[in-house]
């Protein structure tokens, strides 16, 4: 496409990013504040990062969402590739409707219905709430996130990689292991990137599907926010968002390094 | 490449042919195991929602009566089927509050979904423009907000927004006002909240569906005699209308049901109906009656939610 | 005519009687839903002959294939392999191998994986899979790409990663899928040579499905062109082209003019037929079933002699015309000329002197004509 990028274009994006950053940024920079007031600046300090550390409700709950998050994310890459297999490889069977239905509604149903759909449930079959439910309620939701990323991936799979490798003597689940897999291990990965910080920033369904002794972290911040905004909430917030920030960039970073490679190859191969 | 490949074959080719990989890879478990847990850890779970919100709200633990158990048998189950009552929802339209907060959501929801489309098309119309170099970075520029907390972007506009905020500071700085305006606890604030959490959810689908286009038939326009603004309506606009449905409804039906947002920066005069379900379960302690506002609430986003869905699938057949 | 047969070279299993069919398709039928892909078509291919499908997309005949490797079932009938049936046999028991139109390269794996691939699959002990991968590199002339990745590779040198992948394993039939058809042409000239040499050596029957007429003529002992499910012909390419069975063929295969008229008389194995126009044309060899009827005649454009001067009195079949159209490709030139009727016809001449005396252009006036048993009678 012939690019005209007029002022105009360039001023939207300006103004756009300076809106979406600018907030995040200022919350950095003020869990850096000496004063216990949040919004005037007395001096750079990180003493709120050293109270943060001696904040044990903090840290455990920063514990338990760790690992509610790891194993929720590994559940949910599971499941949530069946149901984008399922989807993509089986055109025709029976409630296919209902199942990609019941695939793509979680993605945009309000947190408050699938937390109190949940918990009820929970209550129902008798099950205590905790960190068990947690974790049930977050495969649930962020499977379904996981299945969409794997979906698309699977849509533009050339089939002819699987075919070939049945030709040439796999049967089918060898075929699957040896080809498939990998090749669409990418998605997998950032589907399970995603499922793990989707669990990371929940707050509204752990709140519902939680019990005593396994509060998350959002819940915890949550409950702290309610009471005022505090340098401490920003020195934990600055945390998760290097910590995200940290995640992202890495995995940007690999992509395109790989991708520059490949394009350099490309290019050397096209020579020879 | 695939549809090359397949060039000789009808589209309408069975995905598995006999002999295809799915027979022996449990075949039917791909699907039963996912189709399983979501059927118990989402279908189910609305069904009892739906149950619950026609019970009666009890002091006991269910607060709920009937509870629906196995203990009395089939008979005690089907005796039970008597004491259902349609009552909450009779409640829900007697109480002025709730039909407000259903009012309420649906206004906030909409005119904030029209604020974000009015912002995020600029943005997205600027970066289908960039040079193809940059276009990854500010793709990831966009996306990167989405991966921080939701909690932790909604926290920080409290300290710009409150009354000793940043943004009052701002401005009193400026000289532009004297005393500080009250938009913390305000609709206003609730707008900019939504606003800002969801503009990437808007800008995603919109920057696709532009990015897509051929800037040529613009080009093509000009060329025969259309002036750009006209050309923008008559020809931009329509070939972006997927992405425009798609990032509405992204933005609009979690928008109806958000909780976090109206907690932190609205007042308390402020109704959603994502908070009054809330407070009518934590705090009342109600759980027939907050299960009735659930289910209306969800019976107000099928549409939507259909909507959104339609538009999803299409695009996934499209990529086939 | 006999000796259209032998004009490649002297295999020819097809015209013993007593050669038995390596690959046969029964009265195959295969349905996608309501569309019919492949209609009660029968085939025999011989071993190691080296045999093109033809035809347009969606004529069926990657379907053909397709079921061949095991990835579609048959409808109805029965494909045998070596006399055995193959229904019901998957696809990574069967002792064919294909080459993938798209190469289909494993992407995760170098040239070498990808080329062992199928040796580990039958459990071939390391140290043969690792002897034969070095052959199979040294066939295609990829030794020193061995490590590469499919990414890395050129067009043309994926296209020989995706050959060598294929007949590691020796297969008893390869199937190529349009295999050159995503390489340049000059490529592909060459690349057509290179297959052919490897089937010969390798003693191979390979069953190639292509688009291209001029990629199924250079290469293939036989064709079939197939058309909407069933097959046209089957031949050697010199019959297909000289001796096509129908107007569908004749047009499908380079270009023809097709004279329509009707017989009106036969004297041994000479027929006369009168044209639309009203002129006679004498044909030689006609078939004997041709005795009466709408019949064309088929002539190819390069055995119509086009010149501005009549020929001698009692030449048969000669009209007059004007040169209406002509088209300079350098090495012929191609003329359209418009009959007395207003057919047009297309003659070529090749342009053997730089400069000729004889030079038509637009709206001379000139005479085609041709010999007696330059062109065929098609009934159907």
């Amino acid at each position: 496409m012939n690019t005209t990028w007029s002022r105009f274009n360039i001023a939207s994006i300006v103004l756009g990013f300076a809106f979406l950053y600018l907030p995040i940024v200022l919350l950095v920079v003020f869990s850096f504040n000496e004063s216990k007031l949040v919004t005037v600046w007395s001096g750079f300090s990180t003493k709120w990062y050293g109270e943060l550390f001696r904040n044990q409700g903090l840290i455990d709950a920063a514990w338990v969402t760790a690992r509610v998050a790891f194993i929720s994310a590994s559940f949910a890459t599971v499941l949530g590739t069946l149901a984008a297999l399922a989807l993509t490889r089986y055109t025709r069977f029976r409630g296919r409707m209902l199942f990609s239905g019941m695939v793509f509604a979680p993605l945009v149903m309000p947190e408050v219905i699938t937390g109190l759909s949940l918990l009820l449930l929970f209550v129902a079959i008798g099950l205590d709430r905790g960190f068990l439910t947690v974790t049930l309620a977050h495969i649930t939701f962020s499977m379904c996130f996981v299945a969409v990323v794997v979906q698309s991936r699977l849509i533009t799979f050339d089939r002819s990689l699987e075919e070939a490798a049945m030709d040439l003597g796999a049967t089918p689940v060898k075929t699957f292991f040896a080809i498939t897999l990998p090749v669409i291990l990418p998605a997998i990965v950032s589907g399970w990137m995603l499922a793990f910080t989707l669990s990371l920033d929940d707050l509204v369904i752990a709140s519902f599907a939680s019990g005593p002794g396994a509060t998350t972290l959002p819940m915890k911040i949550y409950s702290q926010v309610r009471l005022g905004v505090t340098p401490e909430i920003n020195a934990a917030c600055t945390i998760l968002i290097a910590i995200v920030a940290v995640g992202v960039l890495i995995a940007s970073v690999v992509n395109k390094s790989r991708e520059v490679q490949r394009q350099r190859d490309e290019q050397a191969a096209q020579r020879t | 490449m695939a549809q090359s490949m397949a060039s000789d074959r009808p589209d309408a080719a069975p995905a598995v042919s006999s002999g295809g990989l799915g027979k022996a890879v449990g075949n039917r478990l791909v699907i039963i195991v996912p189709y399983l847990w979501l059927f118990v850890f989402f279908l189910v779970p609305f069904l009892i929602v739906f149950k619950i919100s026609l019970s009666t709200t009890a002091i006991a633990m269910p607060p709920y009566v009937p509870v629906f158990g196995l203990e009395d048998g089939l008979s005690g189950l089907i005796a039970s089927l008597g004491e259902l009552t349609l009552d909450n929802y009779l409640w829900l339209t007697d109480d002025a509050l709730y039909f407000n907060a259903y009012i309420s959501s649906i206004t906030i929801a909409a005119v904030s979904t029209l604020i974000t489309l009015a912002v995020g098309f600029p943005i997205a119309y600027g970066m289908a423009r960039a040079p193809t170099s940059l276009r990854p970075t500010l793709l990831m520029l966009v996306i990167l907000p989405f991966w921080t907390s939701f909690l932790i972007r909604v926290y920080a506009w409290i300290g710009i927004l409150k009354p000793e905020g940043l943004l009052n500071q701002f401005l009193i700085w400026t000289g532009a006002i004297d005393s500080p305006l009250l938009i913390l606890n305000t609709n206003t604030a609730i707008y900019i909240g939504i606003v800002y959490s969801y503009l990437p959810f808007m800008v995603l689908p919109l920057y696709s569906a532009l990015e897509k286009m051929d800037y040529s038939l613009v080009e093509a326009a000009q060329d025969l005699g259309c002036p750009p603004a006209s050309a923008f309506w008559k020809i931009t606009f329509p070939l972006a209308l997927p992405g425009v449905v798609a990032g509405s409804m992204l933005v609009f039906i979690p928008a109806m049901g958000e909780f976090v947002i109206p907690d932190l920066l609205g007042g308390s005069q402020t109704l959603m109906i994502g908070k009054t379900l809330w407070n009518e379960f934590f705090n009342n302690r109600d759980w027939p009656v907050s299960s009735a506002v659930a289910v209306i609430l969800l019976l107000l986003l099928v549409v939507p939610i259909m909507l959104f869905q339609q538009a999803q699938a299409r695009s996934l057949e499209k990529g086939r | 005519m006999k000796s259209l047969g032998s004009i490649r070279r002297s295999f020819a299993p097809w015209a013993d009687p007593a050669a038995k069919p390596y690959i046969s398709f029964e009265n195959i039928t295969k349905r996608f839903g309501d569309f019919t892909a492949v209609n009660n078509l029968s085939l025999d291919i011989y071993e190691r002959e080296f045999f093109a499908l033809l035809g347009a997309s969606g004529c069926g005949k990657s379907t053909l294939l397709r079921m061949l490797a095991g990835f579609e079932e048959p409808t109805s009938g029965r494909i045998l392999l070596d006399g055995q049936d193959l229904r019901g046999i998957p696809p990574y028991r069967r002792p064919v191998n294909m080459m993938f139109q798209s190469y289909a390269l494993f992407p995760h794996m170098s040239v070498e994986q990808n080329i062992a691939f199928g040796l580990k699959q039958d459990g071939m002990p390391k140290a043969q899979i690792a002897e034969r991968v070095a052959e199979m590199l040294k066939l295609v002339k990829l030794e020193q790409f061995a490590r590469r990745k499919p990414h890395q590779l050129s067009g043309g040198q994926r296209q020989r990663v995706a050959l060598a992948r294929s007949v590691a394993k020796r297969p008893k039939v390869l199937l190529l899928d349009e295999p050159l058809g995503a390489l340049d042409k000059k490529l592909r000239e060459e690349t057509q040579f290179e297959l052919m040499d490897l089937q010969q050596n390798l003693g191979l029957t390979f069953v190639v499905v292509t688009h291209d007429q001029e990629e199924a003529m250079t290469m293939a002992d036989r064709i079939a062109i197939l058309d909407k499910g069933e097959v046209m012909q089957v031949a050697t390419p010199a019959e297909i082209y000289e001796a096509p069975a129908s107007r569908f063929v004749a047009g499908f295969v380079g270009t023809v003019n097709l004279l329509e008229g009707r017989v009106m008389s036969r004297d041994g194995a000479t027929l006369r037929i009168k044209g639309a126009s009203g002129a006679e044309i004498l044909v030689e060899n006609a078939p004997d079933s041709v005795s009466s009827g709408e019949v064309a005649f088929a002539i190819r454009p390069e055995k119509i002699k086009v010149s501005p001067r009549q020929p001698a009195e009692g030449t048969p079949n000669v009209m007059a015309g004007e040169i209406f159209d002509l088209a300079y490709l350098g090495d012929m030139t191609v003329y359209h000329v418009r009959l007395a009727d207003g057919q047009v016809v297309k003659a070529s001449a090749l342009n053997s002197a730089r400069v000729s005396e004889d030079q038509l252009t637009w709206n001379d006036r000139a005479f085609v004509s041709f010999a007696p048993d330059a062109g065929v009678v098609l009934t159907r």
